[in-house]
Parts: C-alpha cells; structure tokens; sequence
C-alpha cells in the first residue's frame, strides 16, 4: 500500500472511531468500548505470535494481572493513571519470568508453560479470597476521573480508551519499525540466518513476550473500569484462546490485524445472535476452514483479492525459494 | 608471527560411530584467503559446522583472537566479528536489499535499548549505501531479496557477512550455482574488499578454478583429516590430492 | 500411615497409567507429523460422549455402545482430523496448525455442550468400584483394573511397534521419513495410522477415565494439559517417557492433594513443567535434539 494512501486511511478510521458512538445507545457504546479494550489484548499477543512467532495461550492471564492490579489499587484510592502502570509491570516481570525458562528450550514450550500458567492465575484468584475477593470477584471499581473530564459516563469512558488505545498502537507501530522490528521480520523469515548475523533470538523473543504480555495488562486495566466488576471466571482459558484466534483471525504479523480480529469476534455473537448458542462452532469452523484457504487471516485475504484483480509486478517464483536451509 | 586470527585445534566430531573429522587443526592469519577444499564427504561441511557453533565437536578447541570460542551460540560469535554466509540461499526475501544489509549491521550498534527506541536504521544508512554500492547492487536498493537473480542474491548474502565490519568471514560455497559472468564480478569484488579491509576470510568451495584464483593457501581433506596444505600451485601439482580427488 | 501412603500411591498410578496413554497418543503424532495437538484433552473427553450416544440414543448395550465409541473416534478422531486438518494446514506451518487444533477443541467441547449437555453425565463403569485390600491398603478394584488394563495396552503397543513389520515401517517413519520414503516404506499410510492409534488411545483413556469423574465437555482442558506436560516431563520423543510421565503425573498429583495442599494441586503441571525445563529439558527419558537456536 502506498504511503500517502495508508495515512489517508487511518486519518479516515480515526475519524470513523470518534463519530461512530455520537448519538448511539449504552449497549453499542459498550460494545464499541469493549472492541478498543481487546484490540490492545490482541495487539499485544500480536507481536508475541505474528512477529516473534511464539504462542502464548495466557493473554487473558495477564489481562487478570492487570484488571486485579488496577482494581485493587484504584478500590484503595489510587488515580487509575497511577495505578494501571504498575499493573503494566507486574505483566513485565511476570511474563519475563515465565518466558525465560520456556524460551530456553526449542519448540513451542512457551504455548504450555503459558496453557498452565493459566489455571496457577485462575487459582490464586479464587482461593486468596483476602485480597481478591475470591469468587465473588471485586465489585465497584471507579473509573478514572481527569479532572474536567469525567468517565463515569459511557461515552466519555469510550474517548478516553479510544485515547489509550491510541497511544498504545502508536507505541507498537515504534516497535515494529525500529531496528527490533526488523529482527522479528528476519527472524520470521529466516531463524538461522539472523542468529549468524548477531541478532541474539532467544532474548528478543523473551523481551517481544514480555511487552505483548504488558500490552495484555493494560488492556485489563481498561476493562477493570470499563466493567467495573470482574471475577476469575472472565480471565480463563477460553478467554485466552479467543485472543489467540482474534490475532489469528484478523493476519498474525500485520500491524492492524488485531483490531479487524478483535472486531469480527466482538460483533460476530451479535451477528450471528440468531444461531443462538451455536455461534462458537461456527466460529471455530469457520476459522479452521480459513486455516486451510487463506493462513494469513483477512488481511491475508484482501491481499489475495488484490492480487488476483489489481495487476502488480510479479515476483518471480522460481527465484524465492532458497530461503529455507534445513 | 603474529597471533592468528583463527586457530583450529585437533576438531573431532563423530557421527554414530563415523568419525567425520579426524583432528584437524590450522592457524588462519589476518588478511589471508584460506581455501579449504576436498571431495564431496572429506568432512569440510561438519568442519565448518563445528568452527561456526552450529554443531558440538566431540573434541578440540576454536580460538578467535586467542579466545576459545567451543560452544559460543552463533549469535554471540557473530558479536565477535565472525561472519558467515551459507551454502544455500540465505537472505531474507521479504525484506529488501537496504533493509537486509541494514539488520546485517544494526546488532553490533548500540544497547538493545537503543535498537528499540532509536532511529529506525540504527544509524546505518551511510555504511548500508556504500556496502551496497561496494557490491554494485545500487539500482536493486528497493528490491525485495527475494525476487533478485540467483548470483545478485549470493552478493547480497556476502554483503551482509560483512556489513558488520568483522575481523573473518567463513564462505560456504560462494559461487555455488553461480553463472560464469556472475562469478568473475563475485570473486573480483572479494578479493577487493580482502585488499581494502585486510578482512582473513576461510572458503569451503568445490569450484577449482575460484579457489585457486581467489585464494593465498590452500588446506585440502580427505576422510575427514589434512592430506596437503600450500599455495595453490603447489597444490595443483601435489600427488596426494591428485589421487584423493581421482579415488574419492 | 503406611497404608495411607499406598492407597494414594495406587490410585495415583491408576490415573497417571491413564494419562499415559493420552500422553503416549499425543507424543506419537508428534513424532509422526510434527502436530501439536491442542485438541488432545478433547479427544479424551469425546469418545465417552459417543458411548452415550451408542447407549441413550441407539439403545446398544454397553460393550455394543463402548464398540461404537471406539469405531467412531478412530473415525473422527484419526482419519478425519488428518485429512481434513493437518494434511492441508501442515505446509502453512505448525504454528498455524497448532491454532487450528486449538479452534477444533473449542469446536467439539461446543458441540459437546450444544448438542449433548452442558451437565455432567453418569457414565457407566466397565469394571465394578468394590474396595479390596492390598497389604492393608483400600483400594477400589476399579483401579486396580484400570492400572492393569492400561499397562497391558502400552505393552501391546510397545510390542506391536518392535515386533510387527508395520510398526517398524512406523517408527522408521517417525525418526526419518526421508530415509523409510527410500526403503520402499509407506510413509503416508504409516502416519495415518498413527493418528488412527492416537484416537484409539484417547478413546481407552475416555472408557477408563470418565467414569471416575462424570462425563462433562470441559473434561479436556485439565486432561489435555496433563497428557502434554507427561509427554514433555518424560520426553518427548519416547513411549517410555510419555508412560513415565503419566504415572508420575498421577501420583505426585495425588500425593501433593493428600499431603500438601488441596487447593493448589491444579498448579502442580505448571511447576512439575518449569522445573524440567531448568534441570532436564529433554525429558526423563529424552535424549537431546541439540541445542536450541
């Protein structure tokens, strides 16, 4: 896509995100907002698995960390502003500490040490009933208050994820166009070739983890105020997955990927509200047969429409092989 | 003589029972162009393999600089000015020219911090443009890797081994594959960055006639031990090798 | 005391020689397709589902509907998993594929609780539940009988892999499917019936496990996470080490919930799996692929 095309584009979205809530009803807003909140979880996962090609199945694991971070802090008299960064951290620290054991070993390790970190999250959630509130989860958490700005409202509260959102994604477009951008890219492509160019992949991967997961807890912060109510049982496994597939979904390894996934899998319940429980095996059947056809998601498949219909210069493909060395 | 640049010491490595190298060792000195040949199976390849980190050997030492290097990941040698290329293609087709000499460099460039919040060519743009231009890949800047000629890609593949500035360059089979136009360029620009740098390189090749003309001294193996070492007339004309070559 | 212990270690082993197999089935497709299957702890919690089925809505008998269970998972479980989603997802790579194994568990734990219930169900015990008493241990027959059953499966498998020619075709296939490509070895036909086995060794472990708990379709995240890390403490590369694993997956998980701490017994593979990747990554019994890159 040409530069000056792609600006106009994501003038146009921004734009598109700012009107779209005005005159809407609580319910769109709320889903609007929660779109924002798991584009950040997905963006994050992104980098773990698009450009790092690592599987991570905790996303929502470290969303919990910085939901019970940010709550806890926020209940206590915290300003979110302060409380959501040490959330942040704790999602560093943590994912660092996972990362580095699993990431030491060839394979997908990291995808079970984070499978069974999972259920260690799940349960300390629930059994330290002292400073979680175990089961009953915590109740009445507030929403930031920035002075003029006041969030308790839901539009207000949708503008000012819409803000961090922002803020999060150009933070992450720095990230994949700085020179840690370019390893992932060649690491992807080619593992040995960059180990022998000096690009050290194993810590790499480790600190791409470790931020993803970051990117994970803020999205929890958000939804800490945006529900004001959470409990172990949103964090689960099942709410990790559908992360996964979310980034899956929408091309792992491209830049907007995440939103379009974060989007399909938040409207898609109410899209296909009239199968009533039966929208997740649509779902995951859908997705599998889009493994099969098109692996890199939707934006893989707008790629395709545009080659097939829009002439361009062609490769030629006798000449991109090679790249693999056993 | 001053202290060498690369020194192989008795290098075992055995494979279920087949020893694919036998003890060898050499010394490479700074600005030499060592060759290292012998038929297909003498155990150059697993020699190679062991020098570079890529596999274990069973016994023996590497030193760079006097430094054991035995069991240093690719990625740390690589930060101790070794660079490599490969047999096969090894550039990263997606990626363009600019950006594949850029990555070639931008890890010997500041803290890991840096690479993360600094500018998006590490400060490597100068260096990336004369590297390229050393090679004469100018008009392919923009270019994706992958969609460049076959010998285009095994300049690029060597450009990248040296866009770190490193004190030696192993090249595994260069001009593999390579057309005849191609390889004249290829070897001519080789022995100009070795003359202009005084970088020591070692060659792993099959092709004769470029080993011979590019390189100063020649070591030659046979079931995985030396059987001649000398320039590359003497070579030429050794029996040994003759009778390895013509047995093998 | 002593006889608390060897009631705990019993059982323990019961359920750990159970999860053996469910770890032995997934180490084989690993080896066979390098798939990491993510459905694994699904294809455990289905087959007893089809017993019900077999029994509730075909009015079989119980070794009619167990046949049936059997039959169809080979059936779903093996051929049609391989050829509907590893054999066209595979050349895409095997993150992509490990994604799509993870949709196909959210696919049949759904269907399950869809089409089935999302209650728990009764489901019938092949082997009666009777105490006896073993040096002064009480321990129910049933588990006696299932550590018995299982061991004697992994017996016969092991045998069938070292001594059948079809089983050596396999693990040639495994270990080089280049080289037994050469040998005149039918390198496709080989794998598939390693997935046919692993669904056949996920439909066992479905028979003997489920009636212990009840039959439920979120029975497979806790499973497949069990099976996996066996696989991976024992060595990933061995039926020995897949058998290792389990057992002592079984028995530490009883012995910590009897000794230790009820509540946080469920953190146990997380900790067990940390812990082998610092000391021993290759697995008890694993030996090393070399160093990772």
């Amino acid at each position: 896509m040409a530069a000056w095309l792609r600006r106009i584009l994501i003038v146009a979205l921004i734009t598109l995100a700012i009107a779209a809530p005005l005159g809407q009803g609580n319910y769109i807003i709320y889903v609007m907002t929660s779109w924002l909140v798991f584009s950040v979880a997905a963006m994050g996962l992104n980098l773990t698995l698009g450009y790092a090609g690592q599987i991570s199945l905790a996303q929502a694991s470290f969303m919990a960390i910085g939901a019970y971070t940010t709550a806890l802090l926020t209940l206590a008299g915290w300003h979110w502003l302060a409380a959501m960064p040490l959330g942040v951290l704790a999602c560093f620290v943590v994912g660092f500490g996972l990362g580095y054991p699993a990431l030491r070993v060839k394979g997908h390790f990291l995808a079970f040490v984070t499978l069974a970190f999972n259920t260690l999250v799940f349960l300390v959630l629930r059994n330290e009933e002292w400073l979680t509130g175990g089961t009953y989860g915590l109740v009445g958490i507030p929403r930031p208050n920035l002075g003029l700005f006041s969030t308790m409202r839901s539009l207000p509260f949708y503008y000012f994820t819409l803000t961090v959102t922002i803020i999060a994604a150009l933070a992450m477009w720095g990230i994949v166009r700085s020179p840690w951008g370019r390893a992932f890219r060649a690491l992807r492509e080619n593992p040995i070739r960059a180990e022998s160019l000096g690009v050290d992949t194993r810590r790499i991967t480790l600190l791409a983890f470790a931020i993803g997961s970051m990117y994970g807890g803020l999205a929890g912060a958000l939804i800490a105020s945006l529900v004001q109510f959470i409990e172990p049982g949103s964090f689960g496994l099942a709410h990790s997955l559908r992360i996964l597939l979310m980034v899956a979904v929408g091309g792992a390894g491209y830049f907007f990927g995440p939103f379009l996934g974060a989007g399909v899998v938040i409207l898609l319940p109410e899209i296909l509200r009239f199968t009533e429980g039966y929208y997740l095996i649509i779902y995951a059947v859908l997705v599998i047969v889009m493994l099969i056809f098109v692996p890199t998601g939707m934006i893989g498949m707008w790629g395709r429409i545009r080659d097939r219909f829009i002439a361009r210069p062609v490769a030629r493909a006798d000449l991109q092989q090679g790249a693999q060395l056993k | 003589m001053s202290q060498p640049v690369l020194s192989v010491r008795s290098i075992v490595k055995t494979f279920g029972g087949i020893k694919a190298v036998r003890g060898v060792s050499f010394d490479v000195h700074k600005g030499e162009i060592l060759g290292l040949i012998g038929p297909n199976g003498s155990g150059k390849s697993t020699l190679f393999n062991c020098i570079l980190g890529q596999l274990e050997p069973d016994a023996g030492q590497v030193h760079v600089y006097g430094r054991d290097v035995s069991g240093l990941r690719p990625s740390k040698l690589n930060r101790l000015g070794v660079g490599r290329t490969f047999q096969q293609l090894s550039v990263f087709p997606k990626m363009s020219v600019f950006d594949n000499i850029v990555l070639a460099g931008q890890e010997h460039r500041g803290t890991m911090l840096s690479r993360l919040f600094g500018p998006s060519d590490a400060g490597l743009t100068a260096d990336a443009e004369r590297m390229i231009s050393f090679f004469r890949l100018d008009h392919l800047r923009g270019t994706l890797a992958g969609s460049l000629s076959y010998g285009q890609q095994k300049l690029l593949d060597a450009a990248m081994a040296f866009m770190a500035g490193p004190a030696l360059v192993l090249l595994d089979e260069p001009a593999g594959g390579v057309n005849l136009t191609m390889l004249a360029h290829l070897r001519e620009r080789l022995a100009a960055y070795n003359a202009e740098h005084g970088t020591t390189f070692v060659v792993i090749e099959h092709n004769m006639e470029f080993v011979m003309s590019l390189c100063t001294r020649v070591i030659v193996l046979a079931e995985g031990a030396v059987i001649a070492e000398g320039t590359p007339d003497e070579i030429r004309s050794n029996q040994t090798v003759i009778d390895a070559y013509l047995g093998g | 005391m002593m006889s608390q212990f060897l009631q705990v270690l019993l059982s323990g082993l019961a359920t750990g020689s159970i999860y053996a197999l469910v770890a032995i089935g997934f180490a084989l497709v690993w080896q066979a397709a390098q798939t990491i299957n993510f459905a694994q702890g699904e294809f455990v919690m289905l087959p007893a589902f089809l017993v019900l089925v077999g029994l509730n809505y075909f009015d079989l008998p119980l070794w009619g509907a167990l046949l049936f269970g059997l039959a169809m998972s080979i059936l779903i479980l093996g051929a049609a998993f391989k050829k509907l989603v590893v054999e066209p997802i595979l050349p895409h790579g095997g993150i992509t594929l490990v994604i799509a194994t993870i949709a196909l568990g959210i696919l049949i734990r759904e269907s399950v609780k869809e089409f089935y219930s999302a209650e728990g169900q009764p489901f019938p015990s092949i082997f009666p539940s009777d105490p006896i008493n073993i040096f002064g241990a009480v321990v129910s027959l049933q588990d006696i009988l299932n550590l018995v059953l299982s061991l004697g499966i992994v017996v016969l498998l092991t045998l069938f892999l070292n001594r059948t020619r079809t089983g050596r075709c396999m693990q040639a296939t495994a270990q080089n499917p280049a080289v037994a490509e050469i040998l005149g070895v039918d390198v496709k036909r080989m794998v598939l019936y390693t997935f046919l086995i692993n669904a056949a060794l996920a439909a066992l472990a479905s028979f003997l496990i489920t009636p212990v708990y009840l039959a439920k379709f979120s029975n497979g995240e806790t499973l497949g996470l069990i099976a996996f890390i066996a696989a991976i403490i024992g060595g990933f590369n061995q039926i020995r080490g897949a058998l290792v694993g389990g057992l002592l997956i079984g028995v530490l998980d009883n012995l910590v919930a009897t000794y230790v701490t009820a509540e946080y017994r469920a953190a146990l593979p997380l900790i067990l799996l940390i812990l082998i990747i610092l000391v021993r990554p290759q697995g008890i019994l694993g030996t090393p692929e070399g160093r990772a890159v």
